[in-house]
């Protein structure tokens, strides 16, 4: 029980004390679970990542899940979890009861459409920094440049076309060129 | 019956957000406007908030969106299924398919996922920027003072990095925008 509660507690302080989203999170969870709890190795922390990395959902969440899981199985698993969404939940809670009327002011509304312009910009910024980790292979540029392409006339044009069924078929060209690699090396090794 | 939206709407952005926040920003954007939960004015001031408040950018944005759609209940059931596809993947990844991340054929449909997701989103950031300069894309009026704007908070968020080691915070970057609004806007 001690050590569910441990973990839970640690994580409402991991989810607490970062700004910015999951990729903020990392070095925060490296100090609190590997350096001070000792609860898992940096090799396990480089895991962690990837892991993160390869799998959907929130960062802070797959790393959560991860480091319960290591510690106490499924209830430190589940303790983790809820634990890094705990602040997030109560926090966000509280202002969606008056965002609403917040944004009837006059000067705030006014805020708000300069910040608008912030999120973009840092939308954009994002994608650049993700674009400097893209592997420059031409199968990931082409299939990088034609989402880009398709999601910009979806937009333009309001298609009704879910960026999941770009996802699925990008991971089916993958696969192909995956396939058509093997298929080659064995042909050059005959 | 809202109820049951929030659970498939969350669950399908849970199940599809590979990479961060800013990846699951598109998917978000799809999912909220089709069930017209925000417009895409508070969309994009929503983002702002989750950005600003502590914890994870996606748990936020679901908080908020449940709550706002079907009170205490809405925000429980919406966090949750935000967050249920990633526990239990990662609890399926550790315990029966631990080499799985190491599978080349795996590597090799994430990367090209993750190419997607990249042009994905700079095409969402692009059309969110056009969209604030110039209203709606096809009832073109160019709004100047927003042009501007954009042209001035982008001069200073990425020249601060020739300056200064990392630049400026998303959130510096985000309270210089709500002042330069105020003071732009606010007449």
């Amino acid at each position: 029980m001690g050590l569910l509660l441990d973990l839970f507690w640690s994580f409402v302080k991991i989810g607490l004390f970062t700004f910015g989203g999951g990729y903020a999170m990392i070095p925060l969870i490296e100090r609190i679970c590997v350096d001070r709890k000792e609860w898992i190795s940096h090799d396990e922390m480089t895991d962690v990542t990837v892991i993160a990395e390869s799998t959907p959902g929130p960062i802070a969440v797959n790393c959560a899940t991860y480091v319960g899981l290591k510690k106490k199985g499924l209830p430190g698993a589940a303790a983790a979890t809820l634990g890094v969404i705990f602040p997030s939940f109560c926090i966000l809670l509280l202002i969606s009861f008056f965002f609403d009327r917040f944004l009837e002011i006059t000067w705030v509304a006014s805020a708000f459409r300069g910040i608008r312009i912030a999120v973009g910009i840092l939308i954009v910024d994002a994608a650049f920094r993700m674009l400097k980790k893209t592997p420059k292979k031409p199968a990931s540029i082409g299939i990088l440049l034609c989402a880009f392409a398709a999601m910009l006339l979806i937009d333009l044009f309001s298609l009704h076309i879910s960026t999941i069924v770009l996802m699925l078929m990008a991971a089916a060209v993958g696969l192909i060129v995956c396939l058509v690699k093997w298929q080659t090396e064995k042909g050059a090794e005959k | 019956m809202i109820c049951l939206e929030l659970l498939f709407g969350f669950l399908r952005i849970g199940l599809f957000s590979f990479g961060g926040a800013y990846a699951a920003i598109p998917l978000i954007r799809e999912v909220v406007l089709s069930y017209g939960w925000l417009t895409e004015e508070k969309l994009s001031d929503m983002i702002a908030v989750s950005e600003s408040t502590p914890g994870s950018i996606i748990v936020n944005m679901a908080t908020y969106i449940g709550s706002a759609q079907a009170g205490v209940p809405g925000a429980v059931i919406a966090t949750l299924a935000v967050v249920l596809p990633a526990f239990l993947i990662v609890i399926l990844l550790t315990v029966l398919l631990k080499d799985l991340t190491k599978n080349s054929v795996f590597r090799f449909a994430l990367g090209s996922m993750k190419a997607c997701v990249v042009g994905v989103i700079l095409a969402t950031g692009v059309f969110m920027i056009l969209t604030n300069c110039i209203g709606s894309v096809w009832g073109v009026s160019v709004d100047r003072a927003t042009i501007l704007m954009t042209a001035a908070l982008g001069a200073v968020y990425f020249g601060s990095r020739k300056i200064v080691k990392n630049g400026i915070s998303p959130i510096l970057l985000i309270c210089l925008a709500g002042a330069a609004g105020v003071f732009v806007y606010g007449r």
